[in-house]
């Protein structure tokens, strides 16, 4: 249960940090990014993962910040989950995303772990893929080769891998306006709290006189990736907000995955199943929350 | 290169400059090279709280985390708990004693470590909020109902005593 041996830098700036990842790169090293490390550290100590080098970003106190940029909420790599979690602007600016930071790991994961971390280390049952692909998001890298902006539906690829390059750094997130009259909620089961869920969704929708419009549904903890419920949010459009529709919904949703994730916690079946059930919960929550 | 770091650290209050492995966690850290061996290790992967210490008075799994991460970091354990004049123990230590918060002891530095964090930020805490705060504590033998009665008494004592 200890890690391996691995060279450590730890650079002072962003420049600084592509620079060294890039010659690292190049001289054939098999390198990590370490942010807050509460995702990495369990993989090094279970040896799943024996880099040569880690490179830390825990100097690059320029990816430390929450901002209100004309509408857009942009959150900096390296700014702690408890920060984004304890932040009135995020918590007024962009809800769901809050409400599932609040759902992730334990008090002592979100003093440590990153906003950035979760996002590139893109776990199957990790809320915030999910919820970025409800919401209007982008993501900023730096690579050698400059910056670049990634929308959500290209950031995730499969379990645990994103677009991002090994030696880009992911430096931000950034929310789109969440419209005041926009719906949301996000459901999961956990075996405990702050357990990885077994299962969740997220969502956001309208309700327009009575009935459902532009529905975003992404579930998470199924497959590889977090997933839109695409059958299940056609079958809304233009549906009234309605217990019967949502039920539906949900059925439709968990008919639509693929091959559910199986585990000794949770059959492939089990996982289907809580879909459908959270899916239909979720939207009711979102049809009833008042404003 | 050398994977050996230079890491200088203040723990409970006393500054320290080692030479340390990078690959070795802060909890071997506070354990090996500097003898408090009130952090105690369970998992080793993040999944018992066991090995709670606060950095920067947030509290934070040292398996979790690289001894060379904490470099330039305020790092309390739980030896500082206890009153260095007195030798009294502190008000979360009496009260997991007297509330029979604890049984073989093993998971116990980490759960008082989340609890000063708790009461300093919330000295009034409901059960909710207690429980929520504890959620990443395991213990195997006491059971979480007097730990939940040592939180509510710790509360209790620190908000009537100026001691805190
Ligand atoms: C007990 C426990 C419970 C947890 N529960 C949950 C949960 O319920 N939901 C959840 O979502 N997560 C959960 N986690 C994971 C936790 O949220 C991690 O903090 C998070 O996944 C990773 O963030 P980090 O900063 O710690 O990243 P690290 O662990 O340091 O890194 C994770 C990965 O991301 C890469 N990376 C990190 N930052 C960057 C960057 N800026 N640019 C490029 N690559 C980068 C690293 O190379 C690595 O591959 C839990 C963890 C534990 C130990
Ligand atoms: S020993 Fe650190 S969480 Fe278990
Ligand atoms: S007192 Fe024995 S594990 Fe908690």
């Amino acid at each position: 249960m200890k890690p391996a041996p691995f060279d450590y830098h730890a650079p002072a700036t962003l420049d600084e940090a592509v620079a060294l990842l890039t010659r690292l790169e190049d001289e054939g090293c098999d390198m990590k990014i370490i942010a807050g490390g509460q995702s990495l550290m369990p993989m090094l100590a279970l040896r799943v993962a024996r880099p040569e080098a880690l490179v830390d970003l825990r100097r690059l106190d320029t990816l430390n910040y929450i901002r209100d940029d004309a509408g857009t909420l942009a959150i900096g790599a390296m700014t702690s989950k408890q920060a984004a979690a304890d932040s009135a602007l995020v918590k007024r600016a962009q809800p769901l995303f809050h409400a599932a930071t609040e759902l992730v790991g334990h008090r002592q994961i979100r003093n440590r772990g990153s906003v950035g971390g979760s996002f590139a280390h893109a776990d199957p049952a990790s809320e915030y893929p999910a919820v970025a692909l409800v919401l209007d998001t982008e993501f900023e890298a730096v690579g050698p080769d400059g910056a670049r902006t990634i929308p959500a539906d290209e950031f995730f690829v499969t379990y645990m891998t994103t677009s991002l390059e090994t030696t880009e750094v992911l430096t931000a997130v950034r929310f789109a306006p969440f419209a005041p009259q926009r719906r949301w909620a996000i459901q999961e089961f956990a075996r405990r709290n702050g357990d990885l869920a077994l299962a969740g969704v997220a969502l956001t929708l309208n309700v327009d006189g009575g009935l459902c419009r532009d529905v975003r549904i992404a579930a998470f903890g199924v497959e590889a990736t977090a997933v839109r419920l695409t059958a299940a949010e056609q079958l809304l459009e233009g549906q009234p907000a309605q217990a019967a529709q949502f039920e539906q919904a949900g059925k439709a949703g968990a008919a639509q995955l693929d091959d559910p994730m199986s585990c000794i916690h949770a059959s492939s079946a089990y996982r289907r199943h809580l879909i459908g059930v959270l899916t239909t919960r979720a939207l009711g929550e979102a049809a009833a929350r008042t404003h | 290169m050398s994977s050996k770091q230079r890491i200088e650290v203040r723990v409970n209050g006393t500054r320290y400059v080692r030479e340390v492995e990078a690959r070795l966690t802060l909890a071997d850290f506070l354990r090996h090279e500097l003898s408090l061996g009130g952090t105690h290790v369970g998992c080793e992967h993040g999944i018992c709280g066991a090995c709670t210490v606060l950095i920067n008075d947030q509290s934070a799994r040292s398996c979790l985390t690289l001894a060379v991460q904490a470099d330039d970091c305020d790092i309390t354990t739980v030896e500082n708990l206890r009153n260095p004049e007195t030798g009294a123990l502190h008000p979360i230590q009496q009260s997991f004693v007297d509330a029979h918060g604890l049984q073989c002891g093993f998971c116990t530095p980490g759960f008082m470590m989340t609890t000063l964090e708790l009461l300093r930020e919330n000295p009034d805490p409901s059960d909710e909020q207690i429980k929520e705060a504890l959620g990443g504590n395991l213990c195997r033998c006491t059971g979480y109902q007097s730990i939940m009665d040592s939180v509510r008494l710790a509360a209790q004592r620190m908000k009537s005593s100026t001691l805190g």
